[in-house]
């Protein structure tokens, strides 16, 4: 394995490592920014006026129990005749992949700010802070825990769901897989199952972070003392 | 639509079916099974319990496919064998359910507690007729979470051949045939529909003694 890694031709070129590192991340940073511009103006608008409670979370169960696997291939054969070059496998990947990730950032965002403690809120408008200025400088940072973790098991997904789109041709750390398995060279396939892992873990890692480096000290230590249980549930999601 | 061809392969897909729900249930039962005693210990190791539970949400950040493959290296069974994906289901069903179990456990008021002990419960005995039955909603929450989303797991092991509903989505795209994948879909979603509310009432009948709660 380790003699698998030294090889430089498995690095460079063109299906070398590099070069699939970067498509996938390439990919996943594309969706996660798509469905960050969909899901974030949803959840405030949900979190902040107390509406569409039901149907967000109607929606996030439903599409829990989407096989993703299955519509991204239903998505290729009806979308691929329409597109002529590559984008006939990137434009249905992305939309599956976007349309995976979406709940569990609505769900962030929105849990989020209905969990803030009400008598907070109530003394912003005490204030006279605009609905605007609330959103921006007082539920959104208070927010932020569960925001993040939203946008945390979100790009999970993503990562691992464009593992699985490497099945209609998608470039990225999945060729080694299923590639590896058309010519049955399992050295390949454990190589790229290893990478994703790896990428995977160091994304979750790099999140882990960014919650200590954002969120305001004063948040973080009272979501420690008080356990919320749901959310966390409601926003985990994974294929 | 063909619905001439679904006929014809009925037999092949009811075994499918079949063979999904198999690897649907066996692995979420067999995690909680194993969740219940963990979490009960973890839940008395509070030094420990920030710790482990870390290292369990991270076997649950590998992503699937990369799982199935790693997994006969650890196990030392062969690639293609049912066990891998068996074992890694398994363990996504383990690492979701401990926490669920956990926050179970703390939503158990400190005052129940109180009166077990006063009533001269045993540890063991005051965790399995005590604590565990007042945290069956909360734990049915998360076993929901679990079933749910395993059953769409599943059919990502169509990828290591694996028999199931996801081989449905393989032969179609082999094929550029959508039916198959169609039926394929649609019998996954009803399968997570059937056993979420299964789910639902077996828990409906485990807390008669609770009145109606709010379902999430």
């Amino acid at each position: 394995m380790i003699a698998w890694f030294a090889d430089s031709s498995h690095w460079l070129g063109d299906d070398g490592l590099l070069l699939l590192i970067w498509q996938h991340l390439l990919y996943s940073a594309v969706a996660l920014v798509c469905t960050l511009l969909v899901a974030f103006p949803i959840g405030c608008y949900c979190g902040h006026t107390g509406k569409g409670e039901r149907v967000l979370i109607g929606c996030a169960n439903a599409l829990r129990a989407l096989p993703s696997f299955g519509l991204i291939i239903i998505l290729v054969i009806i979308l691929g005749p329409v597109f002529t070059s590559d984008l006939a496998f990137i434009i249905p990947s992305l939309i599956v992949l976007i349309v995976l990730a979406l709940p569990s950032v609505m769900l962030g965002v929105w849990s989020g700010i209905t969990s803030i403690d009400r008598t907070v809120i109530d003394a912003a408008r005490g204030m006279g802070y605009s609905p605007w200025r609330l959103l921006l400088t007082v539920e959104l940072p208070c927010a932020l825990p569960l925001i993040i973790s939203g946008i945390r098991s979100a790009t999970l997904q993503i990562i691992s769901t464009a593992t699985i789109a490497a099945y209609v041709s998608l470039g990225g750390l999945g060729r080694l897989i299923i590639d590896g398995r058309a010519q049955s060279d399992y050295q390949q396939m454990i190589a790229g199952a290893l990478l994703v892992a790896v990428l995977a873990l160091l994304v979750d890692f790099i999140f882990s972070l960014l919650i200590r480096v954002v969120v305001s000290p004063g948040i973080l230590r009272r979501e420690t003392s008080q356990k919320s249980s749901v959310p966390s549930i409601l926003t985990r999601n994974r294929s | 639509m063909r619905f001439d061809w679904l006929l014809r392969q009925s037999d092949q897909i009811a075994q499918l079916f079949l063979w999904h729900l198999w690897l649907s249930v066996l692995p979420v039962v067999i995690g909680l099974a194993l969740a219940l005693p963990a979490g009960g210990l973890i839940q008395r190791l509070p030094r420990l319990k920030a710790v482990l539970l870390n290292l369990l949400g991270l076997l649950y950040t590998i992503p699937s496919l990369a799982l199935f493959i790693l997994l006969p290296g650890i196990l030392g069974t062969r690639i293609l064998d049912t066990v891998n994906v068996m074992v890694a289901l398994v363990i996504y069903a383990f690492a979701l359910l401990v926490r669920t179990v956990c926050d179970g456990l703390d939503s158990v008021s400190p005052d129940t507690r109180q009166a077990a002990i006063a009533l001269g419960y045993k540890p063991f005995h005051q965790f399995l007729t005590i604590d565990l039955p007042v945290a069956i909603p909360v734990i049915a929450a998360g076993f929901r979470v679990a079933v749910v989303s395993n059953v769409s797991i599943v059919s990502i092991a169509a990828l290591v051949g694996t028999p199931q509903l996801g081989s449905l989505f393989t032969q179609g795209f082999q094929l550029q045939f959508l039916t198959p994948i169609i039926a394929g879909v649609v019998l996954c979603v009803l399968l997570a529909l059937l056993l979420d509310s299964l789910v639902v009432y077996g828990t409906h009948k485990l807390v008669v003694w609770q009145p109606a709660r709010r379902k999430s």
